[in-house]
């Protein structure tokens, strides 16, 4: 699969960029448990994408790494950034529009998990999870 | 977006089956609607099907939470009905509980589980009459 690249401007954004992962996991031939996590930890990183981030794109892409599959997504936005990652990541921690599972959620759901949020510089965040 | 989701009226319950991948505002508007069903059809129950749905994430978790403590609020119980195993699963993992939320296996067993909730031995539900009279609670 080549890489592709979804815009989360708008909330119907989101459905899409579910829809995209889980059609994806799907002719991917992973196991529905699977695609049910990744897609929910999927949905959860795109929101944070447009709500605090203002908007941006997520990449969907296949990689390969020791003879194992998976499916990478990126998630880049060029907002305000988060100046405290380490407590963001914290299950509980909340800006009140969510139940304060979002980061800490998605990251239990991938098999790998890096966010990189400079303030002033926006959020970069990778979500593998291997097949 | 300007689909929304029906509400039926079964007896005294709302009844709501959400068959599409809600955006926010949809899940939001759902919640108001639900709300002004309660009052207008004086609903003593809410039933909400999500067999439907593939995940559910952190939003729809607190907007489900929040309809059934609205609810509660307007004297009404509910039920969600139908979660598939591996959305319960990935509920868990994710670390969302739905505190104070019911739930049920179908919609089957969601409408007895209000049924049982009876105030003063009255049923929530009006009773199916069968053709021998026996109300289908009692051949349980």
């Amino acid at each position: 699969m080549t890489a592709r690249t979804l815009q989360i401007r708008s909330e119907h954004q989101l459905p899409q960029a579910r829809r995209l992962v889980m059609e994806t996991m799907k002719q991917m031939g992973f196991k529905m448990i699977d695609c049910t996590r990744f897609v929910t930890a999927a949905s959860e990183i795109a929101r944070n994408t447009l709500i605090h981030g203002g908007g941006g794109e997520m990449k969907i892409s296949t990689i390969r790494e020791n003879g194992r599959t998976g499916l990478q997504l990126l998630f880049r936005d060029q907002g305000p950034g988060i100046p405290e990652v380490e407590q963001a990541l914290r299950p509980g921690y909340t800006t009140g529009k969510g139940m304060g599972k979002g980061l800490s959620g998605a990251k239990n759901l991938s098999h790998r998990f890096s966010i990189s949020c400079p303030p002033g510089e926006g959020c970069n965040v990778t979500l593998v999870r291997w097949k | 977006m300007s689909s929304t989701i029906p509400v039926l009226k079964m007896g005294d319950l709302a009844l709501v089956s959400i068959q599409i991948d809600m955006d926010d505002q949809l899940a939001l508007s759902l919640q108001e609607d639900l709300s002004q069903r309660i009052l207008d059809w004086r609903a003593r129950g809410v039933i909400i099907d999500i067999s439907a749905l593939d995940i559910v994430d952190s939003f729809i978790g607190r907007v489900l939470a929040n309809i059934a403590q609205i609810a509660s609020l307007l004297d009404a119980r509910t039920v969600v009905v139908g979660m598939q195993p591996a959305v319960a699963i990935t509920m868990v993992e994710l670390g969302i509980n739905l505190a104070g939320v019911r739930t049920a296996l179908n919609l089957e067993k969601g409408v007895w589980l209000l049924r049982d909730a009876t105030v003063d031995g009255e049923a929530l539900t009006p009773s199916v009459d069968s053709d021998d009279g026996q109300d289908p609670a009692d051949s349980q």
